[in-house]
């Protein structure tokens, strides 16, 4: 990879309406983050409220990064290619980042006391790798641009449900959501 | 031992009493996990009084068990198992999911549930954190009820057990539908809104003690493993594989609706009264392009994802979800009962998953009921005015509702195609038997073997451990590909053995090598162990009760339809040939160790350690 390459800002397109539910986007972000298999340490988790409506949920690199400014100890910062970078030593745990997230992403490491944020992987997000090489496609690696609102795709778990919940079931919908 | 969580989490539910016990290392590796591991625990504890063990009485284990494999073979499944209420044996019936991931990272390699709670419950699980919880408020609600219910209040309890910690995902629920809280014996262990244990009959045995649900969360990491370099590259390889089969992935098994029938005519017609159509209407592409509304789902790890969500938009069905529905509930729930409309079809599959009823056992079950209404055996009376011609969805709906309810025949039906027949034959002074199509009390998989072009061969249902079980027959040699040693390993490991298909035969030891450190031959594995998890099988099998009991001679059988000339299709006329079939079930026994009578030898039982067995079978063989 070139150097103004690796330097590039990127962001991960989401289709939701595509996520098979496989959750081989957390196999590979848990394996290449902690050389294990582990869900819930995976900085991209599959919800699934309703069956079939499974999606991906993680970070949106909002673009006046609400996380990093309300955190205490500036243990988060942004890098060169945009992503949410995090000094696991500062973190307190404190989970105000998951209070400021529109999207309530950032959930804490379940056995250390850090937060986990995507991090874009230096680059080559392992998550859209196998997604892509899978066909899905519902992530998708594409260059981050100036003047885009990222930020209103910061959407809880409830929230991207509910949506994709009326786009497959339609009507139905309402009668199969956990409220 | 690597690749296991190292305990197994109990439940006595007539105590409201929960431990973990540990497997020790040496029983692991014999017997792995899954299915394998349930033989060898249902032998220790139940085997000396198998035969008075009543199926769905207080006194029978429900076990569901991981594997070693569970979770790092692309395609995460747990075997469901216990004493079977349709055979009386033991069967191995393992259902999809992040269930077995989430359990396993929960801590635990399986559950083990005894007795019965004095009113219903459902078990939560959280790492350490063991509830029962009431289930008083779900009980008698359907499955997509069922599941909304416990995600919601699955999250809520979470959130007050890792308080702060961020939204937690939902957890996994397996539970059963209103026909297991009914005991139906075609009722199964369900999971999201279409996926089911359906062989053996395990959602009656978890309403028999009460169960309404198990609902896990855990948050470790799944197990250390042995190499975990070597583990990437073989899901990789997996994954590589799996993504060659282009049409498996796009279709799923619902292209079979129309080819099994079509062109290998091995698709169970009227309650098998043909097994050959040509109806266009029943292509997968009207399935696709009328009702897909997501063409590729899949469950932990999956790469194939060969499921896809159905619903009906318009018309007279409208409003029903379901799976795809996959070959079996389409021929069970479709071309058994006369139905060839896509839309009926996934209305009649959709309404099994709500009520939990095995879609396989209850569609045999109906086209049985069918056939009798053709037949006039059973009246309008007898159905309490349902008009039960063959294709009129309604009819058949409204009858697995009564079957799920056990409501007036439904009461009947609710025992299975075989135990129902022995009902009717008696209610109505003749003998309906002969148009049961089952083997030992389990209705037979959509594959039908008069042909001879579909994969079985004469004895495979008739000599298999698992009866009916189409996923799991006996084939020759052992050490095919298609025979149920093979498949006992991928039962005994976990995995779905979709992903398994076109993958070098080497590939499972491998795998098996890089998550737990133990080198596992064919040589091993063929000749010993699978063969020591099927003596264990076939004894239980053998040994029965209470209600029914086994004979070889007579029941290591083919059901009679099948030896009925094919009535229509390219291979009209053609039936099983008596001979042929007798022949392969005579070297069968030969291969697998059993003597003329179809028990497994002493010699065999000795060498392969199994010496308790042999003097249990003793009393078989003097009365043989």
């Amino acid at each position: 990879m070139l150097s103004s390459e690796k330097n590039k800002k990127l962001w991960i397109a989401r289709d939701y309406g595509k996520c098979s539910g496989c959750r081989r986007c957390e196999v590979a972000c848990s394996l290449y983050h902690e050389n294990k298999i582990w869900p819930e340490a995976s900085r991209i988790r599959v919800f699934m409220l309703v069956p079939g409506v499974e999606f991906p949920h993680f970070c949106v690199q909002c673009q006046d990064y609400p996380c990093v400014d309300v955190c205490p100890v500036n243990a988060l910062s942004i890098n060169q290619i945009g992503a949410v970078t995090l000094d696991k030593e500062a973190c307190i745990g404190c989970g105000k980042c998951i209070d400021a997230c529109p999207g309530r992403v950032p959930h804490l490491h379940p056995e250390e006391n850090y937060v986990l944020i995507c991090d874009l992987c230096d680059g080559s997000p392992q998550c859209v790798k196998v997604c892509q090489e899978g066909g899905w496609k519902a992530l998708s690696k594409v260059d981050r641009k100036e003047n885009v609102d990222y930020r209103e795709h910061a959407k809880t778990p409830e929230v991207i449900t509910r949506e994709l919940a009326l786009v497959f079931y339609g009507e139905k919908a309402e009668e199969l959501i956990p409220c | 031992m690597l690749g296991y969580a190292g305990k197994i989490l109990e439940v006595d539910l007539s105590a409201e009493k929960v431990q973990t016990t540990i497997q020790r290392e040496e029983v692991l590796k014999e017997f792995i996990g899954g299915r394998g591991l349930a033989t060898k625990i249902l032998w220790d504890r139940l085997g000396e009084k198998w035969e008075t063990i009543n199926p769905i009485g207080e006194e029978n284990l429900l076990l569901f068990l991981t594997g070693p494999l569970t979770g790092y073979f692309p395609g995460g499944r747990i075997c469901v198992s216990g004493k079977s209420p349709q055979s009386n044996g033991v069967i191995g019936s393992t259902i999809a999911g992040e269930f077995p991931v989430e359990l396993k990272c929960a801590g635990y390699d399986g559950i083990i549930v005894s007795g019965k709670a004095d009113e219903p419950v459902y078990l939560f699980i959280a790492d350490a954190e063991i509830q029962i919880l009431s289930a008083r408020h779900i009980w008698g609600k359907n499955g997509k009820q069922t599941v909304r219910v416990l995600t919601k209040e699955g999250r809520e309890l979470l959130k007050q057990l890792f308080l702060g910690r961020g939204e937690p995902k939902e957890p996994a629920i397996i539970y059963i539908g209103p026909a297991g809280e009914n005991l139906v014996r075609t009722a199964a262990v369900m999971g999201k809104w279409t996926h089911a244990a359906g062989y053996g009959g395990y959602g009656a045995v978890m309403g028999s003690k009460n169960l309404k649900a198990v609902v896990v969360k855990g948050s470790s990491a799944l197990p250390e493993v042995y190499n975990v370099e070597e583990v990437k590259h073989l899901i990789d390889d997996v994954c590589k594989k799996c993504y060659e089969s282009v049409d498996f992935r796009r279709w799923g098994t619902s292209s079979a609706g129309y080819n099994v029938g079509a062109e290998r005519s091995a698709e169970p017609i009227k309650n098998w009264q043909e097994e050959w159509h040509d109806e266009e209407s029943f292509k997968v592409e009207e399935f696709e392009k009328r009702l897909w509304i997501k063409k590729a789902w899949g469950d932990f790890g999956c790469p194939t994802t060969c499921l896809k969500m159905a619903m009906v938009k318009t018309g007279q069905f409208k409003g029903a979800i379901g799976d795809n529905p996959d070959y079996e509930l389409q021929a069970y729930v479709g071309t058994n009962l006369g139905v060839f409309t896509p839309e009926a079809n996934v209305y009649l599959a959709s309404l099994m998953d709500d009520l939990g009823l095995c879609g396989i056992q209850t569609g045999n079950v109906l086209g049985f009921a069918g056939e009798l209404y053709q037949r006039r055996i059973l009246t309008n009376e007898d159905l309490d005015g349902l008009k039960l011609e063959w294709g009129n969805a309604e009819a058949f709906a409204e009858l697995a509702k009564k079957i799920a309810h056990r409501q007036g025949l439904g009461d009947v039906l609710a025992e299975g195609t075989f135990r129902a027949a022995i009902k009717l034959s008696k209610l109505k002074g003749l003998d309906v038997l002969r148009f049961a199509v089952h083997v030992k009390a389990v209705a037979i998989g959509a594959h039908g073997i008069r042909s001879g072009k579909d994969y079985p061969m004469e004895m495979s249902y008739a000599c298999s451990v698992q009866a009916g079980d189409h996923t799991s027959v006996a084939y020759l040699p052992l050490t095919h590909s298609a025979s149920e040693l093979t498949v006992i390993f991928h039962d005994s490991a976990v995995y779905c053995w979709f992903n398994a298909f076109g993958q070098p035969q080497d590939l499972k030891w491998k795998f098996y090598k890089a998550v737990t450190g133990v080198e596992l031959t064919p040589k091993e594995w063929y000749e010993t162990k699978a063969l020591r998890i099927i003596q264990l099988q076939r004894a239980m099998l053998l040994l029965g009760g209470p209600d029914f009991r086994w004979n070889p001679r007579l029941h290591d059988e083919n059901p009679l339809r099948f030896y009925e000339p094919l009535p229509s299709g390219p291979w009209k006329g053609k039936a099983v040939d008596k001979k042929r079939f007798e022949e392969l079930r005579k070297k069968y026994y030969e291969a697998v160790g059993w003597d003329e009578n179809g028990i497994p030898k002493p010699e065999v039982l000795k060498r392969l350690g199994l010496a308790d067995v042999d003097e249990v079978l003793d009393r078989l063989r003097r009365n043989a």
